[in-house]
């Protein structure tokens, strides 16, 4: 119990960050540290300016997407998710050679870091966002085996992996790298995602592709294998 | 700093866009803007195939500047591609359907806007 104390203030004290969860609840550390840059409630603003001009991605359909154990380590050690930012085509370098464009990372910043008893409650209070919107069926993921192809379906035949990087950092960058898909999202959240982006993010840059449900059924088990251990 | 950021952003948004031709009107800058949304992922800022994405395709996503090869291409297929993918005109599915996503209004501006990227009539 000591030792646990003790190296809990240890972590405070090296990463310099405070905790003030302990009186406050979850959903005070979202509205004073995190609104400013996510949007918490539906936004009444649906417009093509928007997606430009905010500055994180949304957090209103939270507790539908999110694997909350997921969500409580992120926050105490946030890693790159979008490689280009949440709006890539600010972010990038249009190439003067022929060459591909390139990500000018100078543009991003770090994420915010939270204490443990801070991300603790931040993970419960989002958990409890976007249950109430319709937005993602129960038990649309039907768990079966993704087979053999699925691994195909994303990486050629329907081009996710274009935008996405799956494994190894190879793949395309404008999409969220979703190489810990598994342990990140929740599988019925896939399903829909998959199925209709913009039902969520009314102009996002992810098209509706219209695949069939054995499609995105395959596509969904095959992103939930995939998941960052220790050994990698 | 944020008012800098701003005015940086500004600037470097500016001097890309001069490398493009002329910006004719609002329609013209619509459009752009939803280039700049949709297909620079692929395209490429230069509109010229290069995006960030197009290291990891198989197929290179098609050179929009390329005056020749875009005239030889009617304004019916551009559509096409636009509208319902690569697939649908015989060509790649990496360039997919958009219209889950633009109105058929946004899609003939973006025809138009192609015109003007490739410096070549309409068909
Ligand atoms: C300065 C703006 C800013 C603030 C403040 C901020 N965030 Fe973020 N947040 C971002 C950006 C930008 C990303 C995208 C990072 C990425 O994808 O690599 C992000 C990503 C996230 C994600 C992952 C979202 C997803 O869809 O992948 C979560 C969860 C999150 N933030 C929670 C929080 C919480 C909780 C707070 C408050 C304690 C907070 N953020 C404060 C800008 C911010
Ligand atoms: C043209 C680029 C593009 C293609 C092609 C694409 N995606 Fe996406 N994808 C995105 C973007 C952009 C997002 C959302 C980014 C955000 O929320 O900021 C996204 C989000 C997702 C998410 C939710 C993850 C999250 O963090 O929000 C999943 C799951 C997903 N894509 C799977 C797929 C699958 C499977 C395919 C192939 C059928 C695919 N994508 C094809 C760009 C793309
Ligand atoms: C995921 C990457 C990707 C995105 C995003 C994308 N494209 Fe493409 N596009 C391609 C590829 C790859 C080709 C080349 C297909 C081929 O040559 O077989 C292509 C080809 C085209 C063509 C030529 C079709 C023909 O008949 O020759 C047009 C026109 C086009 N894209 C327009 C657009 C527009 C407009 C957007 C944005 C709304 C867009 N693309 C977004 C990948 C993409």
């Amino acid at each position: 119990m000591r030792s646990l104390s003790v190296v809990f203030l240890a972590l405070l004290a090296g990463l310099g960050m405070a905790d003030t969860a302990m009186a406050a609840g979850g959903a005070d550390v979202l509205q004073q540290q995190c609104s400013s840059c996510h949007a918490l409630t539906k936004p009444a603003d649906a417009s093509l300016d928007r997606l430009w001009e905010r500055k994180g991605p949304d957090l209103y359909y939270a507790g539908v997407k999110f694997n909350r154990e997921w969500l409580e380590a992120w926050l105490q050690n946030p890693t790159t998710i979008r490689p280009g930012g949440v709006m890539y085509a600010k972010a990038i370098k249009a190439s003067a050679d022929k060459t591909a464009d390139t990500i000018d990372t100078g543009k991003l910043t770090p994420h915010v870091k939270l204490g443990k008893a801070d991300s603790a409650a931040a993970a419960d209070a989002l958990m409890k966002l976007g249950a109430d919107l319709n937005l993602v069926q129960k038990g649309a993921f039907k768990n079966g085996s993704p087979g053999p192809m699925a691994k195909m379906l994303f990486s050629k035949l329907r081009g996710c992996s274009s935008c996405h990087s799956a494994k190894g950092g190879d793949g395309g960058r404008s999409g969220p790298e979703l190489g810990d898909a598994g342990s990140r999202l929740q599988p019925d959240f896939m399903v829909a995602y998959i199925n209709n982006p913009q039902k969520f993010d009314p102009h996002i840059w992810m098209p509706t592709l219209g695949l069939t449900d054995a499609d995105v059924q395959k596509l969904t088990g095959y992103l939930l294998t995939l998941k960052h251990t220790e050994a990698q | 700093m944020n008012i800098r950021m701003l005015c940086l952003t500004g600037v470097l948004s500016l001097a890309g866009l001069s490398t493009f031709p002329a910006y004719a009107d609002d329609a013209t800058t619509r459009s752009a803007r939803v280039y700049d949304t949709y297909c620079a992922q692929c395209h490429g800022a230069n509109r010229d195939g290069n995006g960030i994405n197009s290291t990891a395709m198989a197929v290179k996503p098609r050179d929009h500047t390329d005056t020749k090869g875009m005239g030889d291409t009617p304004d019916e297929e551009l559509r096409k591609a636009i509208k319902s993918g690569g697939g649908a005109v015989n060509k790649s599915v990496l360039m997919p359907r958009w219209d889950g996503v633009l109105s058929d209004a946004e899609i003939d501006g973006l025809v138009s806007y192609l015109r003007v990227v490739s410096k070549s009539g309409s068909k």
